[in-house]
């Protein structure tokens, strides 16, 4: 019933919209409030159409475990998850996903989280949880894995931040890292799953744009067993960088110049002989991953969080720090409507990675 | 007996109040179709020799004459056109099989045309190539999976090894001609426009000219079944090498240049006596299999120090895909796929009008193949074969190939109007010719900047389409299909294509 009203599995629907993110890099924990307080500064970049949060160092008690958010269209497609599950993992915890009533959501799925454990010999472990999430949500009709990593967990939906985050109760939360997303999509879309941010592992991602490399970095993509089941731009950013950081061991700044690769000419005016050669074979090798189009994201895993630009920066990203906090957002009156008196505000450059650490 | 005539093809129409008398066709004219008359002081045309190039037409100075094709006067017959009857007519006096040169001129389906491209609205701000920088630079070579880095001094610094690469400054080369099939001021032509726009031109199968050194350093050298001019200094010279295992024109054909043609200069270029048959066997007699091929490319490396790209061109056939897919697993650099739209200076016209599988549909199985099999970076992709225009280029791309090679577009840049008779060596434009008369009326230099200034506003062109469609670096549209959408395709040619019918969102 529901899948006739969900454009973004079939389609990609692009997407302006709102970004903002706050990380504490001491790893101290804080919480939901300032992040939800920040989006909800940035109503007008959304159209109540989709927004999400993300939530590091939530689950402090259960961090060993793999912990899944589904989305489910019925009860069937809960069974036939479950069964899944329990074939292929122990399961330590299921529950249903706190939640209070907004009356003006609409098409609410069954929200479930599951704590889980790899009791078989799997060998990368990180390989295997990728590939029961594609899996999943390839091969299980009306399941949706939104969330897959450890001592995190995203929460997203359709509806305006103030709405999802309230529906969530996200403020009740803890974390060391927040990002939050609120979406204007070009159409209409009535699935929670096309909502960002978007996960896999403990990579969550937040973006505002459109890839115009879709087709490429999609297929790119495939060759090394990434399948973009939701047709969204988001997840293909997600995917990079899993690939780039994970499995191919590049470190965050050269990730960057892949994803807004500097231009031939910036190249050619590099002095150091053997900089000049590395930029210069990363965009002969990593081509196909190169992401064209407006964009700014902010990427996070348990360590990081990253926000990036597109290379001519055609959408907007603003960052700032105030003691260990590193704040990035689309506007700067989402950072200080928390945090009004800041160390530091700059406007990152395109193509320029600006990246927060855990110390 | 009374024999039949085949249907003269042009009618040569001459104004007499504005002809001067100049001569100049008649001078010109490799055909003899014009002749003075000082008696009645007429000049007349015998239009049954002319082949339509429309040189005498273009020179003469007082626009007297018009070439105009000749109105069929036979019965109309869907099955039994002129050219039908008229190849039938050439077959019955000679017994022999019809020579043409140039592309199919059949109308075989054009993909190109029935592709429309995509564009920005709103939702992605479209890029201005004059105000923003927009890159064309082309790689062809293998490229590893993934690289692998390191931290010396608290930088990043790479420790993989990169395969040998052609920079290319748009993804666009001259294809294989070689000196015989096109003159030596052709040659040079190509050769100069290349070097001096940053792409690469090709020897096709006929040698290394000396007075072509100069422009080696971005030249193709091909290694064909006759292996015409090949030794080490030549391997060396090249930047690259292609071996020929077939041509769209012609697949599964051999070659044969006369021995009339072949003159000191080509001789020695090709290394075999004057005056004898240069014959290219149809398959290379030192490769009946793949791993025959094998062999020849690692030979072919070896020769040259794992110095230079070694790619292999083969003609789009029914097998195309897989054929391709061995041809990367037998370690060439770049694989030429040549469509059955692809040019030829001499084949069979039978052979050219019935053989292969357009371009657009092999570019696209072999990408989609070679992605399936995890195998694309190994090797690049050349799709040639009746390019015609940018847009054609943009598709070709965006279909999956990674540069496109022109022949036929840069001949028409050097004046042919596509007669279609390279075979007879009678060029009027100096470009299918070795006849010293006809070679002296292209000047290299003259059509060095008119073959560039093709590569240009092609480029140009390139750089508005990408910024349309919101891209400022080619590598985003190599194989993009979803910035392309068919007209009017049928299901399974679209799936063919890998690409969505128009009125199809995301």
């Amino acid at each position: 019933m529901q899948k006739k009203l969900i454009p973004d599995i079939d389609y990609r629907v692009p997407s302006a919209c709102g970004v903002t993110g706050i990380m504490n890099q001491k790893g101290e924990l804080f919480s939901g409030d300032a992040i939800y307080a920040s989006i909800c500064n940035m109503l007008e970049r959304g159209s109540g159409l989709g927004s999400g949060f993300v939530a590091y160092g939530i689950y402090p008690e259960l961090k060993d475990y793999w912990c899944f958010h589904i989305m489910y269209q019925d009860d069937r497609a809960k069974e036939n998850t479950e069964d899944y599950l329990k074939k292929n993992f122990g399961v330590k915890h299921s529950e249903p996903i706190p939640t209070r009533r907004v009356k003006s959501l609409k098409f609410i799925p069954l929200l479930w989280r599951y704590f889980l454990e790899i009791e078989k010999e799997v060998g990368s472990a990180e390989d295997y949880i990728i590939k029961v999430v594609m899996d999943i949500n390839k091969e299980i009709e009306g399941a949706f894995v939104f969330s897959s990593g450890k001592n995190m967990g995203i929460f997203k939906g359709v509806g305006n931040p103030d709405e999802i985050g309230e529906f969530f109760r996200v403020p009740e939360y803890k974390g060391y890292i927040w990002v939050s997303h609120n979406r204007f999509p070009t159409n209409s879309v009535g699935w929670w799953g096309g909502a960002h941010p978007f996960g896999i592992l403990d990579w969550s991602v937040v973006h505002n744009g459109e890839i115009s490399s879709y087709g490429v970095n999609k297929r790119y993509l495939e060759n090394f067993g990434y399948f973009c089941t939701l047709s969204t731009d988001t997840e293909v950013i997600t995917y990079l960088f899993d690939l780039l950081v994970r499995r191919h061991k590049i470190p965050f700044e050269t990730v960057g110049n892949i994803l807004s690769a500097p231009f031939w000419s910036q190249i050619e005016r590099i002095e150091d002989k053997e900089e000049r050669e590395l930029l210069k074979t990363l965009r002969m090798v990593y081509g196909p991953a190169l992401v064209n189009g407006p964009f700014s994201v902010i990427v996070a895993n348990s360590s990081c969080m990253v926000g990036l630009n597109d290379r001519i920066k055609l959408r907007p990203l603003v960052a700032a720090t105030k003691g260990d906090f590193l704040y990035i957002s689309s506007e700067e009156a989402a950072i200080k409507i928390v945090s009004p008196q800041l160390d530091k505000v700059w406007m990152p450059r395109a193509g320029e990675p600006t990246i927060g650490k855990l110390m | 007996m009374a024999k039949p005539k085949r249907l003269r093809e042009f009618d040569v129409v001459r104004d007499d109040e504005k002809c001067i008398r100049c001569e100049v066709c008649c001078r010109m004219c490799a055909n003899d179709v014009h002749s003075y008359d000082a008696e009645t002081d007429k000049v007349s045309a015998d239009s049954a020799k002319c082949v339509g190039c429309h040189f005498c037409e273009d020179v003469c100075p007082t626009e007297a004459l018009v070439i105009k094709r000749n109105k069929s006067q036979i019965k109309q017959n869907a099955n039994w056109k002129s050219d039908a009857l008229g190849n039938i007519i050439k077959q019955a006096e000679t017994g022999g099989v019809v020579l043409i040169g140039m592309g199919n001129d059949r109308p075989i389906r054009d993909y190109f045309g029935r592709i429309v491209l995509n564009a920005s609205q709103v939702t992605n701000p479209s890029i201005d190539p004059l105000r923003e920088p927009m890159e064309l630079k082309t790689f062809i070579g293998s490229k590893p999976d993934r690289i692998e880095l390191v931290e010396k001094k608290s930088k990043v610094r790479n420790t993989t090894e990169i395969p040998p690469q052609l920079e290319l400054e748009t993804p666009v080369l001259f294809t294989a001609m070689s000196f015989g099939s096109i003159s030596l001021n052709a040659c040079k032509s190509l050769a100069k426009a290349a070097c001096d726009f940053g792409t690469y031109w090709n020897t096709g199968e006929g040698g290394l000219h000396k007075d072509l050194y100069p422009y080696a350093h971005r030249c193709i050298v091909q290694v064909a079944s006759g292996r015409f001019g090949v030794d080490r200094e030549y391997l060396k010279k090249g930047a690259a090498i292609e071996i020929k295992i077939g041509q769209g024109a012609k697949p599964g054909i051999g070659g044969h240049l006369p021995g009339e043609k072949v003159s000191g200069e080509i001789s020695s270029t090709r290394m075999i006596p004057e005056g004898t048959d240069a014959l290219s066997p149809a398959p290379h007699h030192d490769i009946y299999s793949i791993e025959d091929l094998r062999q020849l490319i690692f030979a072919l490396k070896e020769a040259t120090d794992y110095k230079k790209p070694v790619g292999v061109k083969i003609a789009a056939v029914h097998n195309v895909a897989p054929i391709a897919s061995g041809i990367v697993r037998a370690g060439a650099d770049f694989v030429v796929i040549d469509g059955i739209r692809g040019g030829t200076g001499a084949a069979p016209q039978i052979i050219r009008d019935n053989v292969g599988i357009p371009i657009e549909l092999a570019v696209a199985a072999v990408d989609q193949r070679l992605r399936e099999e995890g195998i694309r970076h190994k090797a690049s992709l050349i799709a040639a074969g009746g390019i015609k225009s940018s847009g054609d280029v943009v598709k070709a791309v965006a279909l999956g190939a990674d540069a496109v090679y022109i022949g036929t577009a840069a001949l028409v840049a050097l004046g042919c109007h596509l007669c279609q008779r390279c075979y007879t060596g009678k060029c009027n434009w100096g470009i299918a010719t070795q006849d010293p008369y006809l070679t002296k009326r292209l000047n290299p230099e003259i059509g060095a900047k008119r073959a560039y200034n093709l590569l240009r506003g092609w480029s140009l062109e390139i750089k508005e389409m990408l910024g349309g469609m919101g891209i400022n670096a080619i590598e985003s549209l190599r194989g993009n299909k979803e910035q392309l959408r068919g007209i009017g395709l049928h299901e399974k040619e679209l799936e063919l294509l890998g690409i969505k019918h128009a009125g199809e969102a995301w």
